[in-house]
């Protein structure tokens, strides 16, 4: 056998291996999720009852969907100006500059930052911050954990931007340019059209990421099994529910808490997929 | 050659391990008795050199690993139902190793100390009472000027049996709450904030003016946090201390021992109070288990009832068997079998 031919097979191995995975996580979610399933049907997805109680078992995942979709698009909403500034700032503005370095040096570390840093940063200085300024009584909730989860996305949503921000031709500016245009002119008539499907398909991403974050969330949200009634309401979030209640459920409630996984995971999915699609129509 | 002298040691040192065909035990099960769990192990093992390995893995996995046949004792802070007990692959026995308790703790600023009964105790985790100002609590501590502070209740937002303990005393108490919200490890809150294990919930209670919820004796005891006296079943109000909760054993314990010690009828005794237990199998010959193996596990089970492992208990804050529990756990201990024999003398 000569080296190309082990290399490629190597690489079929990997990428098979990858596929085995994904597929084997899909299917034991499915199979543990089967007793909730078969319990609850379709009414698990709009029943909004989270009741463990021995003898009035009752588990329906609406008001965790709620709150993880409160809380993510809240910071979708708080992260996109922030996100979009900075790559601007970045890759337009400051371009190639030590200023712009530095920014996006700092833009990087945040995403490596463990959330549970960001959680503990919530809770001691955010929070507490929250209640001093009169915003809420006990500075729990949706608007807390999605300030948070913004602070926490920014870096997802940024350094796609850059790219798709620098990846304009130069011509194309320059052309704007000779013609008289202004740079905020040129921002809105060149650069964004071009860079339009990297830009949102960053967000898409981003949002994606804010799904599944658990700690930090869990650590702000509150905890309180209701489907959220306002900005500063406590509620409940999908990720959040699975960590704090696998350890000591069993039977119909951790199928349940399963199904809630698979869930996630098949909305992860699905928002994944709609940003590719986005980049390849758009592009 | 470094590779080569590397894989020499690891060889060594995993014969050697081989080589001593000692009997090591293994454990599985709460959190709760941890720390217990591992200061006492290490004492034996200091004294004995019997290995022992405990993973605070959770009550449900504990009696999960125990259910598999993969240990040789579970442990867990909620005993087996008869419908549970069924289930397990054979007869399975509870010998309780200590107690602890459920304790309210509270912000109010310059308020050490406040008195509460059942009741009221009940209207404030069901979201009835709402505010320090409510002349419930104005008429249970005359003496304390209590502000216009909104009521935050803190519970565990992850599934424990310090939430089971104090469920099931507020189920006992209160027909209203056995209706509406029941016992468990989780239960469906109708107010208040989740925050994460006991220091979640106290860090959460520490940071917020107003806050009351409820946290393990143990963890409370080691941070000294300020906590609520509460009216037993005799009408006294008792601060919850170490021997007010190892008092709470003190009333009539069914020879099993499975019992919640909450709302216990002795009358020094603190109500929100429970054992925890280490779970055995009746007979001790399955999974290919030895007679020394079993007769090594019932020793150690034996050893944690002695005053050398009950003073131990105490060091890390939780409260000591009363004994006549422990007379009732060597009694329960020596009923264990293998095949058929009983073990221990």
């Amino acid at each position: 056998m000569n080296s190309d031919k082990i290399l490629k097979y190597v690489l079929f191995f990997a990428s098979f291996l990858i596929l085995l995975i994904s597929g084997g996580m899909l299917y034991s979610l499915i199979q543990g999720s089967m007793l909730s399933m078969h319990h609850f049907g379709w009414k698990f997805l709009i029943s909004s009852e989270w009741n463990p109680t021995k003898g009035q078992e009752h588990y329906g995942a609406l008001l965790f969907i709620a709150g993880t979709l409160f809380t993510s698009i809240l910071a979708l909403i708080i992260a996109l100006p922030m996100a979009f500034s900075t790559s601007l700032f970045i890759g337009e503005y400051f371009r190639n500059t030590r200023m712009a370095s530095i920014v996006s040096t700092l833009v990087d570390l945040l995403a490596g930052i463990p959330s549970i840093i960001y959680g503990l940063w919530g809770f001691y200085i955010l929070r507490p911050f929250i209640v001093s300024i009169g915003l809420s009584a006990q500075g729990y909730g949706i608007f807390t954990a999605g300030l948070i989860l913004a602070i926490m996305i920014i870096p997802y949503a940024t350094s796609l931007s850059n790219t798709s921000i620098m990846m304009v031709p130069n011509e194309l500016k320059e052309a704007a340019y000779s013609l008289g245009a202004t740079r905020l002119e040129v921002i809105w008539n060149v650069i964004l059209p071009n860079a339009r499907s990297g830009i949102a398909a960053s967000y898409i991403l981003a949002f994606g990421r804010a799904l599944g974050e658990t700690l930090a969330v869990t650590m702000l949200i509150g905890n309180a099994n209701i489907i959220p009634t306002g900005l500063f309401s406590t509620g409940n979030t999908m990720a959040s529910v699975i960590a704090n209640q696998f350890g000591e459920a069993s039977g119909l409630q951790l199928s349940s808490l399963i199904e809630i996984g698979l869930l996630l995971f098949v909305i992860t999915t699905l928002i994944n997929a709609a940003g590719k699609f986005i980049i390849k129509k758009m592009a | 050659m470094k590779k080569i002298g590397l894989f020499l040691a690891f060889v060594l040192v995993s014969a050697a391990a081989f080589c001593q065909s000692e009997i090591s035990l293994s454990g599985a099960g709460a959190t709760f008795p941890l720390p217990f769990y591992n200061m006492a192990f290490e004492q034996y093992t200091k004294t004995t050199g019997q290995k022992i390995s405990y993973g605070g893995v959770g009550s449900g996995a504990g009696i999960k690993s125990l259910s598999d046949k993969v240990v040789d004792f579970g442990a867990s802070d909620a005993f087996l139902s008869d419908k549970e007990l069924s289930a397990m692959p054979a007869s399975v026995v509870h010998i309780p190793t200590c107690s602890g308790a459920v304790v309210v703790a509270f912000n109010l600023p310059g308020v050490e100390a406040i008195k509460l009964t059942p009741a009221v105790l009940v209207d404030i985790f069901m979201g009835k009472i709402k505010n320090w100002n409510n002349p419930a609590l104005k008429k249970l501590n005359p003496t304390i000027k209590f502000p216009n502070l909104e009521m935050t209740v803190v519970y565990r937002s992850d599934g424990s049996g310090t939430t089971n303990m104090f469920t099931d005393y507020l189920t006992k108490v209160s027909k209203e709450w056995a209706a509406k919200l029941g016992s468990g490890k989780t239960v469906n809150w109708l107010t208040g904030i989740g925050a994460k294990g006991n220091p979640g919930v106290a860090g959460t209670i520490s940071q917020t003016k107003g806050a009351i919820g409820y946290v393990g004796s143990e963890y409370s005891f080691a941070q000294k946090i300020a906590t609520a006296y509460i009216q037993n079943k005799s009408g006294k109000f008792i601060r919850p201390t170490m021997a007010s909760i190892s008092a709470a054993g003190k009333g009539t314990i069914p020879a099993d021992t499975r019992v919640m010690l909450t709302n216990s009828d002795a009358p020094i005794a603190y109500p929100i109070a429970g054992f925890t237990w280490i779970l055995l199998y009746k007979d001790q010959n399955y999974a290919n288990r030895s007679l020394a193996q079993a007769e090594a596990t019932l020793k150690l089970i034996d050893w944690m009832m002695s005053p050398d492992a009950q003073s131990i208990a105490g060091k890390v804050n939780y409260a000591p068997l009363p004994a006549p529990v422990v007379l009732k756990a060597k009694a329960i201990l020596r009923s264990v079998t293998y095949n058929g024999k009983p073990v221990l003398k």
